[in-house]
């Protein structure tokens, strides 16, 4: 029981003192119950006001102290550290929020927020009265990260740890590392291609010695916690021995079988032995096996006629393998919204409406047509291009309402790369905005207006359809304020991106937090936005939300760096502000388990009693609230504690005399 | 040409009025003109669907409420189902609409309008449609 406590209240310049009666507070908290000390002051976190803070409790002797000021997110650390620094236990420190629960919310109530702010301050005294003294625990680390997803996200996330000197393992569940950026044909606003900026990471993956790759495998499922995790992966089978293939290719220039090419994003017939494109890293190939005639008919077998190294082994079989890890870093990509989905605009019944990612594969040279532009329909050359911009995005009445961020920037992009394959087409673009806030952004939009001739109208297109073999676009120019009608070849949709399928799944198995449409969610929106909210997990790419190339580099370097810095400790500190069971009332019930999100509450399968893995609960309390024999609390915030609060906030609230009252 | 956005004219108790007939937000548009590309009878309109709504976002209310484009919308509801942002505009269109009908006079002469209609051989549900729109 703390006897000697102090109470330091933050004037916060006027975001507190402006509405709360600071002068008042301070003097009716002396009256209170084991205080000994109250000071004002105007920046309790500037360095005079904790250096004042630390003289005071030195002087005063105090033996717990609460600093009356903002949101514990922000100094709770700051004060705590204050404590340590005196060799006073951190956990005899507490925040009193005043200005996020009294005086911001209730501006303009002067008087109430002071009352309520005194409240606030003496509830946490009650609190800090049986408060008890905690200890950090320590535990050991593997230092080895995972990296699900191989695309440029994946790629440079597994390079900068590989380069920090880690064991990486880096996990796609394609034949090979890439993702969409292999697809792209060239990027914004520089116009490299992939073959020339991204393959040169690639090779670096595959000749990386710390990088173990992991491609055609999926997460099978993942136990631990930070700095100790066992995950089980499925390498899928393959049905080829690349230990023994030397990616020659032979297989697949005699493959019968033509499947769609799910490279080409369907635009084109592939082969049943593939690999994902040429440079594909690994560069061995696999067998689809519902395309495959040996394994829907019987027949065939020609792959393992013309392979010189004998590779082909159609007994291959899924291989789950455990690996131990120290951190996860999820960098799983997206996908695009099925444009089947935008029926107004013809998508799914005309072959020549295709989607951004589509009209990509029709302008690479790698592409089905070798770079040439051609209908899909009957493979002429389209005269004139209709973009729509937004198709899906921004539209929270049918679809999505977030913008896809991306869309401005490649359309604009790819209207360039067809005028260049098409000197004489016309190509015009429905936008609503032009959102081009990136580096050399907003002048690649100006160049492709002014000297590409591309033609921007301001306006959403509200339906499209045929005419011959023609389709017709209905739209609308807002600026001259008249209905537009277009007539032309190839219509393309920048639809919606949506987070890759499957990430819902791997979400699922991480106890991963993810906003209602799927993207994964940060640990905070600015201050850390590539850590995820469960300690271990760190986000890279547009797992996370739609963004650019640039950006998804330069978070997957952040993520790294994360990883990094976790990895240099020798061991892990984990908060002792946890859940904790008094193993003599459990009743064996298991609610605890079931309500925990991070699965640190299991029940013991011997004694059937719950116990709490501590550095894997993260404090949240849910347990503590749910189980109804009282055997679990949560420490420092104990009945008697979370009781006494209660009391403080039911008693009435004229105890104080402010400068308001009349 | 130029026209002055006035204090008293943005948000005005009128265009409250509008607002809370037809349970729409007009803010809620950011101004893609969808609705007006898809309309069938914009053709007829001296303003855009979307410009009616635009003019109602600045406090233009009297050039909506002396606009053709009101009377003229058939309430075909195209415009909503395709709107983004998910806005009745034919909604807000009958809203407008009231707020001269309220006034309860009569637009159009039952008798002309009957005469005119055995004319030019305009179906009965037309006319009774017509004098709902235009009469009190």
């Amino acid at each position: 029981m703390n006897k000697r406590i102090g109470v330091f209240i933050c004037h916060c310049g006027l975001n507190i003192a402006g509405t709360v009666d600071v002068d008042a507070l301070r003097e009716a908290v002396g009256k209170i119950r084991n205080v000994v000390y109250v000071k004002n002051y105007i920046f309790l976190c500037s360095q005079p006001g904790q250096e004042m803070v630390s003289d005071a409790v030195k002087e005063h002797k105090l033996d717990g102290f609460i600093v009356a000021n903002c949101s514990p997110t922000l100094h709770e650390k700051t004060f705590r550290t204050i404590a340590i620094k005196l060799g006073m236990n951190p956990y005899l420190v507490e925040v009193a929020n005043i200005r996020e629960q009294s005086s911001w919310p209730h501006s303009k109530q002067p008087d109430y927020a002071t009352k309520k702010a005194l409240k606030i301050i003496k509830g946490t005294i009650k609190k800090l009265e049986r408060n008890i003294e905690l200890y950090t625990q320590r535990v050991g680390l593997t230092k080895r990260a995972l990296v699900i997803g191989g695309g440029i996200a994946g790629i440079q996330a597994a390079l900068d740890i590989a380069d920090g000197g880690y064991e990486v393992l880096l996990l796609d569940r394609k034949q090979s590392i890439g993702g969409h950026m292999a697809q792209i044909s060239e990027t914004f606003p520089t116009l490299d291609c992939p073959q020339c900026i991204m393959t040169p990471k690639m090779t670096e993956v595959a000749q990386h010695p710390n990088i173990k790759l992991y491609t055609y495998s999926e997460v099978e499922e993942i136990s631990g916690f930070i700095g100790n995790f066992t995950v089980k992966l499925r390498q899928k089978a393959r049905y080829v021995d690349w230990d023994k293939c030397t990616g020659c290719g032979e297989c697949i220039a005699k493959c019968p079988s033509k499947p769609l090419s799910e490279f080409n994003r369907n635009l084109c017939k592939g082969t049943a032995i593939y690999r994902d494109f040429e440079q594909a890293v690994p560069s061995y190939p696999v067998i689809n096996k519902e395309a495959c005639l040996y394994f829907q008919k019987g027949v065939c077998r020609v792959c393992e006629k013309v392979c010189p190294a004998a590779a082909i082994n159609y007994e291959d079989k899924d291989i789950i393998k455990e690996e131990k890890i120290g951190a996860i870093i999820i960098a799983t990509g997206y996908d695009l919204m099925p444009i089947q989905a935008l029926g107004e605009y013809g998508a799914g019944k005309y072959k020549d409406v295709v989607d951004g990612m589509q009209f990509e594969r029709l302008l690479a040279s790698t592409g089905p047509y070798a770079g040439n532009v051609k209908r899909p329909s009957d493979q002429k050359v389209p005269e004139s291009v209709v973009f729509i911009q937004c198709a899906g995005s921004r539209d929270p009445e049918t679809h999505y309402p977030y913008c896809s961020k991306i869309c401005c920037m490649y359309t604009a992009k790819q209207a360039l790369l067809y005028k260049h394959n098409v000197h004489h087409g016309k190509a015009y673009i429905f936008y609503i905005d032009i959102r081009s806030n990136g580096k050399g952004y907003e002048e690649f939009v100006q160049r492709v207006q002014e000297e590409e001739g591309v033609v921007y109208i301001r306006g959403k297109v509200s339906k499209v359809f045929k005419r011959g073999d023609k389709l017709v676009v209905w739209g609308a120019d807002t600026l001259t304020g008249q209905t537009v009608e277009i007539e032309t070849d190839l219509v393309v949709l920048a639809s919606a991106m949506i987070p890759s399928t499957g990430s819902l799944n791997l979400a699922s198995k991480t106890r991963l937090a993810t906003d209602k449409f799927g993207w994964f969610s940060e640990a905070h929106p600015k201050l850390r936005p590539v850590e995820s909210v469960t300690g271990g997990y760190f986000l890279a790419g547009t797992a996370q939300a739609p963004r650019d190339i640039p950006e998804t580099v330069a978070q997957a370097s952040g993520a790294a760096s994360k990883v990094l810095a976790l990895f240099s400790n020798e061991y892990i500190e984990s908060d002792p502000v946890i859940a904790q069971v008094d193993p003599e009332i459990c009743n064996r019930c298991g609610y605890c388990e079931s309500v925990c999100a991070y699965g640190a509450v299991k029940l013991n399968p011997k004694t059937r009693i719950a116990e709490v893995n501590e550095v894997l609960c993260e404090g949240c309390g849910a347990c503590a609230a749910t189980c109804p024999s009282g055997a679990i609390s949560h420490r420092n915030n104990s009945r008697k504690q979370i009781f006494d609060m209660i009391s403080v906030a039911t008693e009435n609230y004229d105890q104080i005399t402010t400068k308001f009252d009349k | 040409m130029k026209i002055e956005i006035k204090n008293e004219e943005v948000r005005s108790e009128i265009i409250q009025r509008i607002e809370e007939i037809s349970g729409e937000n007009i803010y809620k548009c950011y101004q893609c003109g969808k609705c007006s590309a898809g309309c069938p009878s914009a053709d007829e309109m001296d303003l855009l669907p979307n410009q009616v709504i635009r003019n109602l976002q600045i406090g233009k209310v009297d050039a909506v409420l002396n606009s053709r484009s009101i009377w003229v919308c058939a309430t075909c509801y195209m415009c909503w189902i395709r709107c983004p942002r998910g806005v009745n505009l034919t909604s807000l269109f009958e809203a407008c609409r009231l707020m001269t009908l309220r006034q309860n006079l009569d637009q159009v002469g039952l008798k002309e309008a009957i005469k005119e209609s055995e004319e030019m051989d305009i179906p009965q549900i037309a006319i009774i449609s017509l004098l709902r729109k235009l009469t009190s």
